[in-house]
């Protein structure tokens, strides 16, 4: 998965983008669930009592459990078979913060797209819609393919979906694999809030759209296996230069 | 009495950005970066909400990946009652040895139930359209990944490139 950054502010340099580098490292090297010893590993072997847990981590379980409440359990980053998987929640996190640390480093027109999720912060001058941050929705069907522009400035948009390596997300509830839709893209306030929200309402299948459709500051584009897309009111004001 | 108020004040910005992201609207999503809020008035009471009223602009500085060791005092922190988007939400939070041990939330918005039932009622068709791929040139591209899985796994040789 790219992680890429881009600022559109002159004054940008390799020290910003270092420190946004630094940043995704320290979450990797906390939160993988591939990495042993990862903090988030040793908690799923048991070997790291809560009592030590470290702040980040605290707050990630915190946030999570708040997610779980707000989407009715359909958000849990309890697996199937026990373990914790945290990046349902970490990613959007993540990558919040890393937009954090370039505008507290006094920068405002950049992205940044962690395997596309997306934080747009300011505007992109140069770019094709000559002042918004344009996102395209890709085609799950035809991964070269774009099936719909969004433009936006400041928000956060997500996509969650089952088609780069089979289905990967589950229903909580039951443990089985959402599949009733391929694609769902929801653009909120912030990443934060688009992942989280695109993570959980996916896993509700076809009802995920409505979902979205009754959040504030929510919109939604979702594609069904058939290739229709179902979008919420609000979404088509994302679609104007 | 200043380093009491500040860790106090730790505790209750964890509080609020809990409310914060549960009243937080699109037009006050510009918020995201505004980092330090005043720590002069932690007070003792927590002080992310205005009980029943319209929530203040909320601490969001925690966000950002704490550095290790700023430890919290021991006790339990209860946030105001904050006028939530589906609801009435209190949070508290439990600090023991220095380390947050629990989150709760006394008064809590009946939002997951009550959301999912609604979605599941008669509701208005919302627009539909098929699908076709566009020649549009953008900036960023969105897409699924492995949402669950790939991100951890792909993000450390994604960054080994990106600084190679």
């Amino acid at each position: 998965m790219p992680v890429a950054v881009e600022i559109a502010d002159a004054a940008a340099d390799e020290n910003i983008f270092a420190a946004v580098f630094d940043h995704f490292t320290y979450i990797d090297e906390k939160f993988s669930t591939y990495k042993p010893e990862s903090e988030m590993m040793r908690i799923n072997r048991g070997e790291l009592p809560e009592r030590d847990w470290s702040d980040d981590m605290r707050i990630i379980y915190m946030l999570s459990e708040e997610t779980k409440q707000r989407t009715g359990g359909f958000f849990d980053i309890r697996r199937p078979d026990g373990t914790v998987d945290p990046s349902g929640i970490v990613k959007g996190w993540a990558i919040w913060n890393a937009a954090k640390i370039i505008e507290k480093a006094g920068f405002g027109n950049f992205y940044v797209d962690a395997g596309g999720d997306i934080q747009t912060h300011g505007l992109n001058a140069e770019g094709p819609a000559g002042a918004k941050w344009s996102i395209g929705i890709k085609n799950p069907f035809n991964q070269k393919e774009v099936v719909k522009t969004v433009y936006v400035s400041g928000e956060g948009v997500a996509t969650s979906g089952t088609y780069l390596r089979g289905e990967h997300i589950y229903n909580p509830k039951d443990g089985r694999p959402a599949n009733e839709i391929v694609s769902l893209t929801v653009i909120g306030p912030n990443i934060y809030e688009a992942d989280r929200f695109a993570t959980a309402a996916f896993a509700m299948g076809a009802a995920g759209i409505r979902f979205i459709e009754q959040l504030p500051g929510l919109e939604g584009y979702m594609i069904d296996r058939d290739g229709t897309a179902t979008m919420t009111t609000g979404f088509e004001k994302y679609i104007k230069i | 009495m200043k380093k009491y108020a500040a860790y106090v004040l730790s505790a209750v910005v964890v509080a609020a950005f809990i409310v914060y992201w549960l009243v937080s609207r699109p037009d006050q999503a510009n918020m995201a970066a505004n980092a330090g809020a005043p720590a002069g008035n932690a007070g003792t009471t927590g002080a992310s909400g205005t009980p029943g009223g319209t929530p203040a602009p909320a601490p969001t500085t925690t966000p950002t990946p704490a550095a290790a060791g700023n430890g919290y005092k021991d006790g339990t922190y209860t946030g105001p009652v904050a006028d939530a988007i589906y609801g009435q939400l209190q949070v508290a939070v439990t600090v023991s040895g220095g380390k947050i041990t629990d989150v709760s939330w006394p008064v809590y918005p009946d939002s997951g139930g009550h959301t999912l039932q609604v979605s599941q009622s008669a509701l208005p068709a919302l627009k539909q359209e098929a699908i076709a791929a566009q020649s549009a040139k953008v900036d960023i591209v969105s897409g699924a990944t492995q949402t669950s899985q790939a991100f951890q796994q792909s993000l450390a040789a994604a960054l080994a490139q990106a600084q190679a």
